[in-house]
């Protein structure tokens, strides 16, 4: 990885030559500082729960909730309703993204197209998916039609607005010297829009996905048969607090992974990027 | 050994047909108000001249070299090229922009072959032509890093190999050193010229730096403000390989001199 000295000399380079290695490296955190405190606080927190259940709180504390857990779990329950929640989110996740960016790609490289399509998406933008729900529910009735639209309608949205701020802020001199070294429209669509707008749909993607996750428990939470909204909604009813928590803390832990796993992703796929 | 066609050098058989800039003039409206920012330029270049174009900010400098690369229309007139009228870019023309205008995506090597990707040059030819450039300019231990890693002066040194892969007879290149420092600029100057003087194209090179303009250049085109227009065309009668000695020597100071006074004093 060192710099052949002669090169160097040979080609008299700029005052600073650095090999790849050292201005490639991230600037890094202390990690294991951050990763104790990061630890410290998850326990703390939840003694902190568990002091608040037995001063008397109407709540349940842990070794409840993880019985519970343990319950619903080996009943199999747990399981239908997280896979019956994770399917809605990802059909409404994936058929949302599919259409949101090829059109924020219209929306951003033609005029026409934004002047079109720009009023609706910025309207509907302000209106909360779930307020979308009981139309949702008239139209197309109880099944699983109004819950992956609702999802679908919601990552839609946060996608297609950053997909389509990402091709406007596209560098206009990487345009031009794209069409200086002989690109036409359809490669500097391909090879400069497409890349150069590449982390703007990802954190579209990492927005989408989060809202969708929001949706489908608000979704199940009025009308379902499964699913980990529904079966909150269903505990509420017979006042079972510690399945509530289970479904609380299974929500939690599926929508941290999913947006780890996103920006775990979007850092791999945006290394190039100049990061201050 | 070099995949190009640059013809032998015929000492002084000074063809001036390879530019032939014909009354371009160029006015902006902005905000109503009409701005011109060339009222009427004319200039011809020769083939494989190396031209230094300085002049106070407002005097169109930039525009002139951006109808030359194709990338903005005259109001009126026409810039030539090898006798045929500019229009639209083109890569015979390659440019070499202030802020580098590398992928950042792609790597020193890829950003090379950018162009000879799209020209659907072979792959086998594409490399040995990409890595051919890369080590005229200095740049084999970083064909595979990413240009963030780079140093300013080294992202332009990659630019400048990215245009001269396209083998393009002319190399317009807008303040190309403007964002260095002055250490930095001062070496890229002497190695620009060492590449050209590798590998012969018509330069036209835009700068503020009137030390620059006359390092670099046989001739000097001084341009003026409002409306833009060329004030005078100074010639530099110094040898080339132009080396420190000559920077430092008493000829080129009274040059250097010269333009500094047709610049600031128009």
């Amino acid at each position: 990885m060192s710099a052949d000295p002669t090169v160097e000399i040979a080609v008299s380079d700029d005052t600073t030559p650095s090999p790849p290695t050292d201005a490639a490296a991230p600037r890094r955190r202390p990690v294991p500082a951050l990763l104790l405190l990061n630890i410290a606080t998850v326990i703390l927190g939840i003694g902190l729960w568990w002091a608040l259940s037995l001063v008397g709180l109407q709540i349940p504390g842990p070794p409840e909730v993880v019985l519970a857990a343990i319950d619903l779990a080996a009943s199999g329950i747990l399981l239908q309703d997280i896979i019956a929640s994770l399917l809605r989110v990802f059909t409404g996740f994936l058929l949302g993204t599919a259409l949101a960016i090829p059109v924020g790609f219209l929306m951003g490289w033609y005029t026409w197209a934004r002047g079109l399509l720009e009023p609706w998406v910025q309207f509907f933008r302000t209106i909360p998916p779930l307020a979308i729900i009981p139309l949702a529910i008239v139209l197309m009735g109880i099944g699983e039609q109004p819950k992956i639209f609702v999802i679908f309608l919601a990552s839609f949205l946060a996608c297609v607005i950053s997909t389509f701020q990402g091709v406007v802020q596209v560098d206009k001199t990487l345009l031009n010297a794209a069409r200086v070294l002989g690109a036409k429209d359809g490669t500097i669509f391909a090879r400069v829009v497409v890349p150069a707008s590449t982390p703007f749909i990802l954190v579209g993607m990492r927005v989408g996905l989060g809202s969708a996750w929001a949706t489908v428990v608000a979704a199940e939470l009025i009308a379902a048969q499964q699913g980990l909204g529904y079966r909150m909604q269903q505990a509420q009813i017979y006042y079972d607090l510690p399945t509530i928590f289970v479904g609380i803390l299974v929500i939690g832990i599926f929508g941290f992974v999913m947006d780890r796993t996103l920006l775990a992703v979007e850092a791999r796929a945006t290394q190039w990027q100049e990061r201050r | 050994m070099t995949p190009t066609n640059t013809p032998v050098e015929t000492t002084e058989s000074r063809d001036l047909r390879k530019i032939q800039v014909r009354d371009i003039t160029k006015h902006f409206t902005v905000a109503g108000e009409r701005f011109e920012a060339l009222g009427g330029v004319s200039l011809d270049v020769a083939e494989n001249e190396f031209i230094t174009v300085v002049g106070p900010s407002g005097c169109g400098k930039s525009t002139l070299m951006n109808i030359l690369a194709g990338l903005e229309e005259p109001s009126s007139g026409t810039a030539i090229v090898d006798g045929t009228e500019v229009k639209g870019p083109s890569p015979e023309r390659g440019v070499i922009f202030q802020q580098y205008a590398l992928f950042p995506w792609l790597t020193v090597r890829d950003n090379v072959e950018f162009g000879l990707k799209t020209a659907r040059v072979p792959s086998s030819e594409r490399r040995e032509r990409a890595q051919h450039f890369i080590d005229m300019v200095g740049l084999s231990d970083f064909a595979d890093s990413l240009p963030k890693t780079l140093s300013g002066g080294m992202k332009q040194r990659c630019a400048i190999a990215r245009a001269y892969a396209m083998n393009p007879s002319i190399l317009l290149m807008d303040e190309p050193f403007g964002a260095l420092d002055a250490l930095t600029r001062v070496r890229m100057q002497e190695h620009l010229l060492q590449t050209w003087e590798q590998d012969k194209r018509t330069i036209l090179f835009i700068t503020h730096d009137v030390d620059e303009a006359a390092f670099l250049a046989s001739r000097v085109v001084v341009m003026a403000a409002k409306p833009g227009r060329i004030h005078r065309i100074i010639d530099v009668d110094l040898p080339y390989p132009r080396t420190e000695q000559v920077r430092l020597s008493d000829e080129f100071t009274a040059i250097r001199n010269e333009i500094w006074t047709s610049v600031y004093h128009q």
